[in-house]
């Protein structure tokens, strides 16, 4: 057998994972193992310069390909700075390893220069964190974390390495193990096949069904069984923030995104719907709105794979524990193994019923917005994104007004294009995660939707992005404003802009862009928006940030009004349901 | 409804504070909290009484079921059981109080195990309830000091929590 230090051993447990990239930053703690890294080839280190990105870009590029995303930092700093990273991966499921350096074993506890106890700091936000203490323990602890951050409901695991584990002149046998097993760590893959029975004959009965599908689907790879059980029984399809793309939005089943800022049609059928069929969705606040008033007709089916997330806060009918793709793989099953169909003429009803609400103020047939305004329009930079791109982009995004237009306007068709900080609402996360998907898709097209706010939380990155020749498209819908926080003012607080503006402090982005060596373009002008856009689409191999002024006025509705029910919502400024 | 959910986990660093954290972390409270080790050194019992409704207790044992670090877990009071606490408790013994407080302990069928001039030990062992009770017997007046282990507990009959 092969004998290699700790930090060798590391090195090559994650080319044996079969790891191509990692995000990371080094620092004392972490030095062996960046030597490591130095003396091989398999492995690509993408050096960011700020850990927080290391973390996003890391997620970015698990969202983007479905595979584990790796980070690796340093101990103190570079492990706190990682945190809202991890925690923006809890909080959407994105399978993640974060490999940190710490002091040596023989310091922990001592206040040592750069001691931060990460496992407890990272404990809320991580699926399990390892704190390895003998070298020989390296291969058999990666090969767990991977494991562990990619099956069952995937999450970030933390390895936490002290100094003198990856010790270069201490070797050890090295061996990677084939399978792991944990006795206490498996996890469900299969539906019960009892509840599966009862969940489909709960659907052939039903008069006014929707399935609501969340990002389970996307995450589960289930796009596709969801589609087809959808379009086999022609039933309406809504999904969530995390959701797009899990059913293709033009498909004329979709009714749009659900919940605070989702459609007419699609609250409004939550709310009158008999049966919904909730697949890998969780039930968020922000899906919800009053969970004791949240569609009070309706019997629930909640596929899905964590049995904490049933029955959390809105209680379920018929609850399905396991991955959304075995279970709808059975459902279909089923399906082909029965005549029975829903009631054709109720469904007509139903259609008839949703195609009306849909008609009167779906958002995605025709503009709810002024478009004989002077100004541009955010909805009309992503309209125009959506035309540019073929729809065949990826897009990224920030937090704000910004990420609920282009979850609402850019109609995905298919999974992994559309990746957003949906569970934490991490400003930040649109650059980096960019740059993560644009490490694994080399050739896509891949455009970061943000705002001039959140984009200066990890502008930085730009410097990255040069380094490493990545031609992301920035599309900055910029409103001179902390959008969303002033949209809230003006609904709540009488328009009060507290802190929510920059009096004229922010910086010339196109500048700032050139001077990272990139190209920058100012749009101003309704006019020159589509032909700007065009221009930079164009230059494929550069990084383009697109400056565009937008009416800093303009509001994200529908809004649903807290507390109340599903289609409880502002339509427009002056306009309620 | 107060529950008894007996968890048998990994004996490994950081088990324990997954479990504690996890209930400050979703503001679940804990009553009583005693863990060690069992037969098989690589595995430890953690008991622990909580209080919350049957929605509440729902989501408590699937959250500590998702912890890597937790095998199994039960629900003691779902079924019949046995608990047990045991206290020990310093109490005043001066004068008449030192057989009134040798009755009480006769009584609770507890355990005189320490005896000076002034003052007895006591060891009680039973259900949280007839600690309680005891307590009250002797009078706070006459209490220095008590000391809980917190509740354990097993199931009757064959059924066992085991790998
Ligand atoms: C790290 C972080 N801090 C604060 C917030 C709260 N927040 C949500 S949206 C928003 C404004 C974002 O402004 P901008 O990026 O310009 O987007 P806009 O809403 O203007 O489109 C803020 C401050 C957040 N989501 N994340
Ligand atoms: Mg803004």
């Amino acid at each position: 057998m092969e004998l290699l230090s700790g930090g060798d051993m590391l090195i090559r447990a994650l080319q044996d994972e079969g790891v191509d990239t990692i995000f990371g930053y080094p620092g004392g703690s972490a030095l062996h193992i960046y030597d490591a890294i130095f003396r091989q080839k398999k492995v690509k280190h993408i050096l960011v310069r700020h850990e927080q990105a290391a973390t996003h870009a890391a997620d970015g590029y698990a969202r983007a390909t479905g595979k584990v995303g790796t980070v690796l930092v340093t101990s103190g700093p570079g492990a706190t700075n990682a945190i809202t990273g991890i925690a923006t991966a809890y909080m959407d499921s994105i399978p993640m390893v974060v490999i940190s350096g710490q002091v040596p074993s023989d310091k922990i506890g001592e206040d040592a220069f750069q001691e931060t106890d990460m496992v407890g700091v990272s404990r809320p936000i991580v699926k399990h964190s390892f704190l390895v203490k003998d070298p020989a323990e390296i291969p058999a602890t990666i090969k767990k974390a991977y494991y562990i951050a990619a099956t069952g409901r995937p999450g970030p695991v933390v390895v936490d390495l002290p100094k003198d584990v990856t010790n270069p002149y201490e070797k050890f046998e090295y061996s990677y193990p084939k399978k792991i097993k944990l006795r206490s760590y498996t996890p469900i893959e299969k539906g019960h096949s009892g509840q599966i029975r009862k969940a489909v004959q709960l659907l052939m009965g039903a008069r006014r069904p929707v399935i609501y599908a969340g990002g389970g689907v996307v995450q589960g790879n289930a796009s596709e069984l969801v589609t087809q059980f959808a379009r086999t029984l022609n039933f309406p399809v809504t999904t969530t923030l995390m959701g797009l793309g899990g059913f293709p939005a033009s498909d004329s089943r979709w009714l749009g995104m659900l919940g605070m800022h989702g459609t007419y049609e699609a609250n409004t059928a939550m709310h009158h719907a008999d049966v919904i069929l909730a697949v890998g969705a969780r039930f968020d606040d922000r899906v919800t709105n009053t969970p004791n008033k949240f569609c009070p007709q309706a019997k629930i089916i909640h596929i899905d794979i964590d049995p904490a997330s049933i029955s959390k806060t809105v209680s379920a009918d018929i609850p399905i524990v396991g991955s959304v793709g075995s279970v709808m793989k059975d459902m279909l099953g089923l399906l082909n193994e029965i005549s029975e169909r829903p009631d054709a003429k109720m469904l007509g009803d139903w259609w008839q019923q949703i195609e009306d609400w849909r008609a009167r103020h779906g958002i995605l047939i025709e503009p709810r917005y002024d478009i004989s305004s002077e100004l541009i329009k955010p909805q009309d930079v992503i309209k125009t994104l959506h035309k540019v791109t073929g729809g065949d982009a990826y897009i990224t995004s920030d937090v704000g007004q910004h990420q609920m237009f282009a979850a609402q306007y850019y109609g995905f068709d298919l999974p992994r294009r559309w990746i957003n900080s949906g569970g934490l609402g991490t400003m930040g996360f649109g650059l980096p995660s960019a740059m993560g998907v644009q490490m694994a898709h080399r050739d896509a097209t891949v455009a970061c939707v943000t705002g001039e706010g959140s984009i200066q939380m990890c502008i930085q990155e730009l410097s990255a992005c040069t380094q490493y020749h990545l031609p992301i498209k920035i599309i900055c819908l910029n409103n001179q404003a902390l959008g969303m926080v002033k949209q809230w003012q003006d609904m709540q607080y009488s328009s009060r802009y507290s802190e929510s503006l920059y009096e004229d402090s922010l910086p010339d982005f196109v500048k700032l862009a050139e001077a990272y060596g990139h190209v920058g373009i100012r749009v101003e002008r309704k006019d020159e928006l589509q032909a700007k856009m065009e221009e930079c689409f164009a230059m494929k191999d550069r990084l383009v940030f697109m400056d565009i002024q937008v009416d800093p006025a303009e509001h994200v509705y529908p809004m649903q009004i807290a507390p109340g029910t599903m289609r409880d919502m502002w339509l427009s400024k002056t306009e309620r349901t | 409804m107060r529950r008894i959910i007996s968890v048998l986990m990994e004996n490994a660093p950081g088990a324990l504070s997954r479990v504690v954290g996890l209930f400050s972390q979703r503001g679940y409270n804990i009553e009583s909290l005693t863990v060690a080790p069992t037969e098989d050194a690589t595995l430890s019992r953690l008991t622990l009484t909580t209080i919350g409704d049957d929605h509440k207790i729902e989501q408590i044992t699937k959250h500590l079921n998702k912890l890597i670090d937790v095998v199994k877990l039960v629900d003691l009071t779902e079924g019949a059981h046995i608990e047990r606490e045991l206290m020990l408790i310093k109490v005043k013994a001066i004068g008449n109080q030192r057989e009134e407080v040798k009755r009480c302990v006769d009584i609770f069928r507890g355990q005189i195990v320490d005896v000076t001039p002034s003052v007895y030990i006591v060891q009680v062992a039973g259900t949280s309830d007839k600690l309680d009770a005891f307590v009250q017997s002797v009078g706070e007046s006459a209490i220095l000091e008590v000391v809980r282990t917190g509740v354990s507990g097993i199931a009757r009959g064959e059924k066992v929590l085991s790998l």
